[in-house]
């Protein structure tokens, strides 16, 4: 059974590998030398490392709460449109996502770049009268995540408010609900689901999206791809990399046991 | 409520016009005459000319072609077996595998970059092409994989039943009945395959050697240090490309699937 191996060989092994890796020390010069040790988990732990993390979780945070502030009413209404306006609008949230994600950030250099197309709408408006210099800042690299990853969101809000049963709402309102109060304790509760699922699928690439930041950043946000990247390429600790990986991925794993856990469901939706 | 449809309507269409901006503003400065990006200095065919020119991007070019192609080749027949197996079987195990080979696209795909290269390093294998077939294939597989799974769901399962009590082999009734049936849904993994390896940067960044650019790496060290226009008009090319092939699968996937998946 073909899959079977390549799973085992290509999947399983590295995966296994990486672990390994993450405790064998580092060799003077190049490569790794088979000498167990802790110290790769133990760096981690240096402040300098420690506030990579806590950064990338700021950063995180912060994009996963764009995407539910500007994706959650994008979605919501998506649901409710008429059949058609529905599977249009759909192709036309999915499309960015086919193209190149580089070519997207290219096009935010463009317009953020200092006398850019956003500084000469701004100024021409006469609403600043100096460039902005919004290119390599950390709001750049915000814009750049927060847009990247908002189709997911996007799709899975709109995917549970699809399935949501609406009579539910009415009966809330026939109860003297307000169309407010009817929202937040009826709406938000059953699409639930979808927002977790949205979280998650934000949440995760989010930390590890690397080239955003160091386009858009330009060295200037470090978050612990970047991190992982650097160890890897530049700094040639091979044994570290792996232990920041390793972290990673259990924190990820975490955040998708718990979402299971919340919701009960198994797949991701709107993964595909 | 009036108003509030008024409301919806208009906050969906900034939206999407905020969503198609950047793709729109490198398309339009791929015809720009002038050289640099904040300055328009007419609508010019130029960068198009002077990018059949670049030697060294058309050959980065048809590295990510060939690679694409080998890769998703290799996953759809992998994919595809490996669908087709899993449905059969009824192992224990089953879970665990599919859990483990749809890993790839459930990771951040950093640790996934960071995973293969180490894994390789070890193996000895040579950076460059080979490494980048196996990477790609490694993470192509999941789209064949879960595109072929859901389409054998709508199979009639006597079909290939039938066949073999009619004295057909295993083998040729994959090949008479199963295949044709699930045909469409192969090529449209393979083909979203093929554009996902097209478009791939950050496991292309790791697995590669320092001799063998893709397209995509190629865009990037630029974007990091300098860009000409030609990387618009190339930009341009592949959207163009990745449209046709997402459109394609797309289609097909619809024949077969239905309810087309987002």
């Amino acid at each position: 059974m073909p899959l079977y191996l390549f799973t085992i060989f290509f999947v399983a092994l590295p995966m296994l590998y990486l672990l390994a890796l993450s405790f064998l020390t580092r060799a003077q010069t190049w490569g790794v030398v088979n000498e167990f040790t802790l110290d790769n988990y133990l760096r981690i732990a240096d402040p300098v490392y420690l506030n990579t993390f806590k950064e990338s979780f700021q950063m995180a945070i912060l994009t996963t709460a764009g995407t539910l502030l500007i994706g959650y009413p994008f979605g919501y209404l998506m649901a409710r449109l008429p059949g058609r306006a529905k599977s249009l609008m759909m192709l036309l949230v999915v499309i960015p996502f086919w193209t190149s994600a580089l070519m997207r950030m290219y096009g935010w250099i463009i317009i953020f770049r200092s006398n850019g197309l956003l500084d000469k709408l701004l100024m021409g408006l006469g609403i600043t009268d100096s460039p902005l210099k919004l290119l390599y800042s950390y709001p750049a690299v915000l814009v750049g995540m927060v847009y990247s990853l908002l189709p997911f969101m996007i799709l899975s809000v709109y995917s549970s408010t699809d399935k949501m049963d609406w009579s539910l709402v009415e009966a809330a309102r026939d109860l003297g609900a307000t169309r407010g109060e009817a929202f937040f304790t009826v709406t938000v509760k059953l699409t639930l689901p979808g927002i977790l699922s949205g979280v998650v699928l934000v949440f995760i690439p989010s930390m590890g999206l690397f080239f955003i930041a160091d386009i858009l950043g330009g060295g200037k946000v470090m978050l612990v791809g970047n991190l992982i990247q650097n160890q890897l390429q530049s700094g040639r600790d091979w044994p570290f990399a792996a232990a920041l990986s390793v972290v990673l991925m259990i924190f990820t794993s975490m955040m998708i046991w718990i979402y299971r856990r919340a919701s009960g469901v198994r797949d991701l939706e709107g993964l595909l | 409520m009036r108003k509030r449809i008024r409301f919806s309507a208009i906050y969906q269409a900034i939206l999407l016009i905020l969503m198609y901006v950047p793709i729109f503003v490198v398309v339009v400065y791929s015809f720009n005459e002038s050289r640099n990006s904040t300055v328009w200095g007419g609508w010019s065919l130029g960068w198009y000319q002077k990018l059949m020119k670049n030697r060294s991007l058309l050959e980065a070019l048809k590295n990510s072609v060939v690679l694409a192609a080998l890769s998703s080749g290799a996953a759809g027949i992998i994919g595809t077996l490996g669908a087709v197996g899993m449905a059969r079987m009824n192992w224990r195990s089953k879970g665990a595998v599919e859990y483990v080979s749809t890993i790839p696209i459930m990771i951040p795909e950093i640790i996934l970059g960071m995973v293969f290269m180490a894994f390789y390093a070890m193996l000895g294998l040579p950076f460059g092409m080979v490494t980048l077939v196996l990477g790609h294939t490694t993470f192509c597989i999941p789209y064949v994989y879960m595109m072929v799974k859901s389409s054998l769901v709508g199979i009639d399962k006597s079909l290939g039943e039938a066949a073999k009590d009619l004295g057909a082999s295993e083998r040729k009734a994959f090949f008479d009945i199963t295949l044709p049936l699930i045909f469409p849904a192969v090529v449209s993994g393979m083909l979203l395959a093929f554009a996902m390896s097209l478009d791939d940067v950050v496991i292309s960044i790791f697995v590669t050697g320092a001799r063998t650019n893709t397209l995509p790496i190629r865009i990037y060290t630029q974007l990091k240090s300098g860009v000409t226009p030609e990387i618009n008009a190339l930009c341009t090319i592949m959207l163009v490309v990745t449209f046709l092939l997402v459109g394609l699968s797309r289609i097909l996937g619809g024949i077969r699937g239905g309810q087309g998946k987002g």
